[in-house]
């Protein structure tokens, strides 16, 4: 589904954020990336998101190399993948119903399609009661919920999810990542990139460990030498 | 689905006014304080020339003639004068009318009007008081004069031009207002250009404020057009509200002021002329405005977007 191909991306400043890297990831996998910071998790999603172009090599979504293709493609790219961030990257002025309502919007979905699927997602992720609340009238793992509501809205083939729990407290960390787990299961791709080991514990599922921007282990178990 | 497009980038630009409450009160009210400083210009600027009209109206060439004169004779010259393209008109003045409004003018001082009496008959000769069309044809007017009717000559039936008594003044003013209509235009264009440009840096700043925004905008997958629609329909409210806002302002405004300029321009008031050309103001006020409000808005979100591609 998502192939990396002898993947290179140096910054202007020549910082080399990855070297070399030779990635596959299959469809329904759930996937962790682990590594210290700096060691290249969140530069390997923004390649996947076309937010980066790699300095040598080719990243593959199915059989089309994201980054030969033209603006309005990469739009269409970003509408099969869902992403949640660290940050939230909600929209400030718009509801929790609004902020999930505006990505099947942008996809051209119809007035009915928002008013039967938003509901939907949003009972999924337990947010029914919250819809009409602004971001900021919310708590850190219900900004979450609610960027996972966005992302999955329009049924996307991959879930990136760039450190999702990096702000929350243990008892959010474990509900999102129940969250997460519960999507998988339904059929979506995941990458999740974590420094957490407790989540990658609990998961057991195939761990990709970074450092300095190469791949120095890929367990499918869920094991990796990173602490 | 263009329609539906359309709905919801309505939709949007109109949340992102009313939501975004102190974004968008202090662009209305910036925008507003430029608007009222753009139309005092249009106000200063008609005043002007208003005023220029007026003291353009009060220079002339008289032509005096002499008592003995013929008034047939007169009234030839005036019909000469009237054929004239740089004349705009010729008024008459009777010997009779002349020798009323010299009393009128001395009635203050008894040793003329005695010596007056003294005299058997009216010593005045008619006037032709001559309006040109511009101030810098009386030169032409006051050269066919002298060419045609000599003064100080045996048979001469014109007393005396006084033009050359005029002549410095009429050009100084002549200077004055040519140099003044300059300068006005360049003055109107520049705060034209300063009001463009400061109302163009509010809306980029309240945009600035949405540059977050339109970076996760892009992330969901939102098209350049989806994202940019709403915020100049943003734009565009920003201008509304900020005209309608300055047309209502600027009555109270000029009925303050209107007495004042009545006394200072040749009884120009300033609220009659606003409400006299208020369809005039209304449509440069609200069409400039939105106009401003709608590119200046686009242009800051272009901005972001292309800053946006570049890390995404």
């Amino acid at each position: 589904m998502i192939n990396f191909e002898n993947v290179t991306k140096k910054y202007d400043d020549d910082t080399v954020a990855l070297s070399n890297i030779n990635i596959r990831i299959l469809p329904h996998e759930f996937v962790s990336i682990v590594g210290h910071s700096g060691a290249g998790k969140s530069t390997l999603l923004k390649l996947i998101l076309a937010e980066e172009m790699p300095s040598d090599g080719s990243v593959f979504f199915e059989s089309e190399d994201i980054h030969t293709l033209r603006s309005s493609e990469i739009t269409k790219l970003r509408q099969k993948i869902g992403s949640i961030f660290q940050d939230f990257r909600l929209i400030p002025n718009k509801t929790v119903y609004e902020n999930v309502a505006f990505a099947m919007e942008v996809a051209g979905r119809t007035d009915e399609e928002v008013g039967e699927d938003v509901p939907y997602v949003l009972e999924l992720v337990d947010l029914t009661r919250k819809a009409g609340n602004f971001p900021s009238q919310l708590s850190g793992g219900e900004k979450q919920r609610v960027a996972i509501a966005r992302a999955l809205v329009n049924q996307p083939d991959v879930l990136i999810a760039d450190e999702p729990t990096g702000n929350l407290d243990p008892s959010n960390t474990y509900d999102i990542v129940q969250i997460l787990k519960k999507i998988n299961d339904l059929g979506t791709t995941i990458i999740l990139t974590t420094h957490n080991k407790g989540i990658i514990d609990y998961l057991g599922r195939r761990v990709i460990t970074l450092e300095n921007g190469q791949v120095i282990q890929d367990d499918a178990t869920g094991k990796s030498s990173f602490n | 689905m263009l329609s539906l497009h359309l709905k919801r980038i309505l939709k949007s630009g109109g949340q992102n006014f009313s939501r975004n409450t102190f974004v968008s009160l202090s662009a209305v009210l910036i925008m507003s304080i430029t608007l009222i400083v753009f139309s005092t210009i249009l106000f200063i600027s008609a005043l002007l020339n208003q005023s220029l009209v007026e003291i353009q109206k009060k220079v002339d060439v008289n032509v005096y003639f002499m008592p003995t004169t013929s008034e047939d004779s007169v009234f030839e010259v005036k019909t000469n004068l009237e054929n004239m393209t740089e004349v705009l008109a010729v008024e008459y003045v009777s010997r009779d009318q002349a020798l009323e409004n010299f009393k009128f003018k001395h009635q203050s001082d008894p040793d003329i009007l005695e010596a007056l009496f003294e005299l058997e008959d009216n010593p005045l000769g008619a006037i032709l008081n001559i309006k040109a069309q511009d101030s810098g044809q009386y030169e032409t007017i006051a050269q066919y004069l002298a060419t045609t009717y000599p003064t100080g000559q045996e048979n001469s039936i014109v007393d005396d031009v006084n033009y050359n008594q005029n002549k410095e003044i009429i050009e100084k003013l002549t200077d004055v207002i040519s140099s003044g209509q300059k300068l006005g235009g360049l003055i109107t264009l520049l705060f034209i250009f300063l009001s463009i440009i400061i109302t163009f840096n509010t809306i980029r700043l309240a945009m600035y404020i949405s540059r977050d925004e339109i970076k996760v905008m892009r992330l969901v997958g939102a098209t350049s057009s989806y994202i940019t629609g709403p915020f100049v329909v943003t734009g565009v409210l920003y201008g509304i509200v900020s005209s309608l806002l300055t047309l209502i302002l600027l009555f109270p405004l000029t009925i303050w002021i209107g007495p004042t300029t009545a006394r200072f321009f040749y009884g120009i008031n300033v609220s009659q002329y606003y409400m006299s050309n208020f369809f005039d103001f209304f449509l440069i006020i609200f069409f400039s405005s939105i106009f401003i409000g709608a590119i200046s808005s686009f242009i800051a979100v272009k901005k972001y977007l292309k800053e946006a591609r570049k890390r995404g």
